[in-house]
């Protein structure tokens, strides 16, 4: 049942306990943690998951440089730390990268433009692994691309590190659209839909049948708030990544929860009402409720003021 | 079977795969609802607790008295947890400990079998009559005591994997990632006769 063959379709065992993974998150939230307290704040906050990392997006749009995969050090000081699972970056093609992640026993490895890409033709092939991969997508094409090359969960890329929802609402609203619109396509049509979504066709078909990915579908980038998160929850997302959103206060600047009673207390109230707001998004009575708990929100950055050259999501294809 | 005659079956949607769950018991002739709040328990004739994080449930659980009234609920109807679900309802939790509702006479140690790379798919014989059992494992938990009044239909290893307790039941798998209805089915059977009683 697990040979390479398998695994490349959906009944694969391997691909089967990708996506069982995913599934087991849905309604949740992952969130981005740079050091064990972060991780254990988000923990104790309701977090289904932490993301590894040693800078978050908006520090790595402050900083510059290259961004790379977290050190293995830390990925497991955060591992040991915590007894949800853990989530780690590897650079855009960069498949050793991927395979140190999977040898420190990562559980979800996250394909990301985020960090620099280290391939600018060739995504990872993500069926060579047992542990499962979530990659980033714009629309339906790319999405589907991605779950060709064995992506068990998509996110909607959006701009990340901005605390900007605009680009996540755009990204969603494109997958789910192109999505609604395969679902009335005659037999003869889907083939065409293929080739101008330069997708698979099985993939363009299954989801042509289903009106929806084969796969979960999260939302990413720039959610900072729990309003933030209740809107991508009713635009279709099946759960949420916040990144800078919880940790950050100025762009460069994370808040001090280690030292600094005051700061802890105001990560853990964003994280608290984000994790809230995402179960509760069809509620608004909760989610006025623990939108008033927030004490702060990080400063953030239009996106639209964001030079071309400047964007994260243009990163992969 | 009319809809009248569907036993109407709460599935915990904090979080998790809840979804997963609702297609399983439509398969398997109950009505699912979507149980966010403690005060949309009421009217319901059983309770899934779906697999998902333990850690991120128990946090809405301790609030709005929604952990009381699960403890009553489970008192009172049939209930059936996966995975997750399986450590809420646990008498004892380990590694690490934590709290639970104690609707079953088990303990249950979290991440017993390992990380996401350990996770598997098992078949096995099991009690419920038709043949082995597909068991999709997902970090899954690993029962570790039992009681003498739980019934255990399945097991992995030698560990139980499916038991049941009167009307409580439990899974360190997930039946709803199977095409196999036999689990559900069992189920929505206990929660219909406990409705007719």
């Amino acid at each position: 049942m697990s040979d390479q063959k398998d695994t490349k379709n959906l009944n694969g065992t391997t691909l089967r306990l990708k996506v069982g993974l995913a599934e087991m998150l849905k309604g949740g939230v992952i969130m981005d943690v740079m050091n064990v307290e972060q991780a254990r704040i988000a923990e104790e906050s309701g977090a289904t998951s932490v993301m590894a990392l040693e800078r978050v997006p908006a520090m790595i749009r402050a900083e510059g440089g290259v961004a790379r995969m977290a050190k293995p050090s830390l990925i497991k000081q955060i591992i040991q730390a915590v007894s949800i699972p853990v989530m780690a970056k590897a650079r855009i093609g960069h498949f050793a990268e991927a395979q140190i992640l999977q040898e420190l026993g990562v559980d979800f490895i996250d394909e990301s433009e985020v960090l620099t890409p280290a391939d600018e033709a060739h995504h990872i092939d993500k069926h060579a692994f047992t542990t499962p991969f979530v990659c980033g997508a714009r629309n339906l094409g790319e999405a589907l691309r991605r779950i060709a090359e064995g992506a068990a969960m998509i996110r909607t890329k959006g701009e990340a590190g901005t605390g900007d929802v605009v680009h996540a609402v755009q990204h969603m609203r494109q997958i789910t659209s192109e999505m609604r619109a395969l679902t009335v396509l005659s037999e003869q049509e889907l083939y065409k839909a293929a080739k101008d979504h330069q997708a698979p066709y099985e993939l363009i078909r299954m989801v042509a049948q289903t009106g929806k990915l084969p796969v979960p579908n999260f939302s990413a980038g720039g959610i900072a708030t729990p309003a933030d998160a209740a809107l991508m929850m009713q635009l279709g997302a099946e759960a949420i990544f916040v990144g800078s959103g919880i940790f950050m206060k100025e762009r460069a600047t994370p808040l001090d929860v280690e030292n600094d009673p005051r700061e802890r207390e105001e990560a853990v109230s964003r994280a608290k009402a984000i994790v809230q707001a995402t179960t509760h998004f069809n509620d608004p009575k909760i989610l006025a409720e623990v939108s008033e708990q927030v004490t702060g929100t990080m400063k953030g950055l239009a996106a639209a003021a964001l030079e071309e050259s400047q964007l994260l999501q243009t990163r992969g294809w | 079977m009319t809809e009248q005659q569907r036993p109407r079956i709460g599935v915990l949607a904090i979080q998790g795969d809840y979804s997963a769950h609702a297609e399983a018991l439509r398969e398997s002739g109950a009505e699912p609802v979507e149980v966010r709040k403690p005060e949309q328990l009421a009217g319901l004739d059983g309770l899934i607790l779906p697999g998902g994080e333990s850690t991120t449930m128990l946090k809405f659980l301790e609030k709005r008295h929604f952990f009381d009234r699960l403890v009553e609920f489970s008192a009172s109807k049939p209930v059936f947890g996966t995975c997750a679900g399986a450590i809420l309802l646990a008498r004892e939790v380990r590694n690490p400990p934590q709290r639970s509702l104690a609707a079953l006479d088990a303990v249950v140690e979290r991440n017993a079998y390992g990380r996401q790379i350990d996770s598997s798919i098992v078949t096995a014989e099991t009690e419920l009559p038709g043949g082995p059992l597909e068991m999709v494992f997902i970090r899954a938990p690993r029962i570790v005591d039992t009681g003498a009044d739980v019934e255990i239909l399945a097991r992995r290893d030698g560990s139980p994997s499916l038991i049941k307790q009167g009307m409580v039941m439990a899974a360190t798998f997930h039946p709803e990632l199977s095409h196999d209805r036999r689990v559900h089915r069992l189920f929505v059977e206990t929660v219909a006769a406990a409705t007719k009683n």
